[in-house]
């Protein structure tokens, strides 16, 4: 196998990564460039612990080969916050108590993202049919899903502790 | 047994410029040499678990803007690109309206992040039998237009499943597009899936049907089923005995009773036994056609 030379823009930061042809897109942020928000959970597709968006668009980075995101931009969890201020959608995962074990919730909130941003406004429906590639194996989807309402509620400048569910 | 599944096998990769040299380079080597993708959600997979034998090298089709469109027309139909995603049919506003059981069962194909980058055209060649949009393809009488490097072919979609996993395709063959007949006047089509928990479930039984009707009878029907058989099939006798026969609950009960003793699913699986298949194959096609005749 011989070395391929790639560029992302990973959160907003150009990057240079010599890479295998056969090393995914997961494996090169979270070993190569250490962005440790990229988790690899079933490896398969199914749980979503991998997720980034990739050029505006939800992916599971465990599926794509790194070189197939050459040129493109990628966004994982870590490019959310502005500094020390977490973007609303973290925020209300940490007051709404959208997570136990915490496994699953950068790809939750990656999937909440893709949703908000489409529809800002989304129903309970709307909100399980936008996770169902999500896998919490804690079970603790009511509160994910509360996490979600509030972070809605919230970006639309609506939000007050304690207001949702 | 599954040996290391999270990590790849050694292989290169290439991306060709064009469609053509795609094809040139499929006449030098079987899949022992070449193995080719779209989205990549189904190889990678399979890769990992060594499920297929690895090739030398993966080409990625994806960026060949030839293969990436909806084309509808009235009069000619609609022809949808190799590399469409799934996502692309599931919001294609032509497709939702005028061939709305494709439109369904592509919503049904999985998660969103997994619609974003597999294509209808990859779930086909995939080739399993509880396929999502196989069912509405087969319902809507599509046909695959295979390419080589000397030649072209329509198959029909019922044509184009071989057995679990394969298709006719030959080892030089690739799909091209997928086109479905222009949308006939009074007609309709719904796909149904019966899933434990939803889209993430394979398909215990996906049925699709169309039909065209007109002064309460039924002109012309067809029938697909998924996971019912060891490919996706259609259902003929069904079809024979609604063509002509009056819009009625009795023909409606008749036809999935006729269409229940077509289908051949397994008699154990973990999913779903043979019975219950046979049972839930006559439910939604009872159901469907109930649907579509309003």
């Amino acid at each position: 196998m011989e070395k391929i030379t790639c560029n992302f823009t990973v959160n907003g930061k150009a990057e240079e990564v010599s890479l295998n042809p056969n090393r995914t897109l997961l494996h090169m942020l979270r070993e190569d460039l250490l962005f440790h928000g990229v988790r690899e959970g079933c490896s398969h597709g199914e749980c979503g612990s991998c997720n980034v968006i990739l050029d505006g668009k939800l992916v599971n980075a465990c599926l794509i080969l790194a070189v197939e995101a050459d040129g493109m931009e990628i966004l994982t969890v870590e490019g959310m916050a502005e500094g020390e201020d977490l973007h609303p959608i973290q925020q209300a995962f940490v007051d709404e108590s959208g997570m136990q074990c915490g496994a699953c919730t950068t790809g939750m909130i990656l999937s909440t993202k893709n949703l908000l941003d489409a529809n800002p406004d989304p129903s309970r429906e709307e909100i399980k049919d936008a996770l169902a590639g999500n896998f919490c194996r804690c079970t603790g989807y009511a509160k994910i899903f509360e996490s979600v309402e509030a972070a809605a509620e919230t970006m639309k400048g609506r939000y007050e502790k304690g207001s949702v569910a | 047994m599954v040996v290391f599944y999270r990590r790849m096998p050694r292989f290169e990769y290439l991306k060709p410029d064009s469609f053509q040299d795609v094809l040139n380079l499929l006449q030098d080597g079987g899949p022992e040499r070449y193995r080719v993708f779209a989205g990549g959600t189904d190889l990678m997979d399979q890769l990992k678990q060594r499920k297929i034998e690895v090739p030398e090298t993966v080409i990625d089709l994806k960026g060949l803007a030839e293969l990436e469109f909806i084309d509808f027309d009235n009069s000619s139909g609609l022809r949808i690109g190799a590399l469409t995603t799934v996502t692309d049919v599931a919001k294609s506003p032509e497709i939702e309206q005028h061939y709305p059981a494709l439109a369904q069962g592509a919503r049904e194909i999985a998660s969103i992040q997994i619609q974003n980058r597999a294509t209808i055209t990859g779930n086909i060649c995939n080739a399993v039998s509880s396929a999502d949009s196989a069912p509405p393809l087969l319902a809507l009488g599509a046909e695959v237009v295979c390419a080589s490097g000397q030649s072209e072919r329509r198959i029909k979609i019922e044509d184009f499943f071989a057995g679990p996993g394969k298709t006719v395709l030959q080892a030089d063959e690739l799909v091209k597009e997928i086109t479905l007949p222009p949308p006939v006047e009074g007609s309709d089509s719904v796909y149904l899936k019966l899933a434990p928990r939803g889209r993430m479930d394979l398909a215990w039984i996906g049925v699709a049907v169309w039909a065209s009707i007109s002064d309460g009878k039924f002109n012309d029907v067809r029938i697909g089923l998924g996971a019912a058989a060891p490919t996706p099939i259609r259902t003929p006798k069904a079809e024979e005995f609604l063509r002509g026969a009056d819009v009625t609950a009795e023909n409606i009960e008749a036809a999935g009773a006729i269409a229940s003793s077509e289908a051949n699913p397994r008699e154990n699986s973990f999913r779903a036994g043979g019975e219950y298949r046979h049972m839930m194959v006559e439910v939604l096609v009872k159901r469907a056609l109930t649907q579509i005749a309003g």
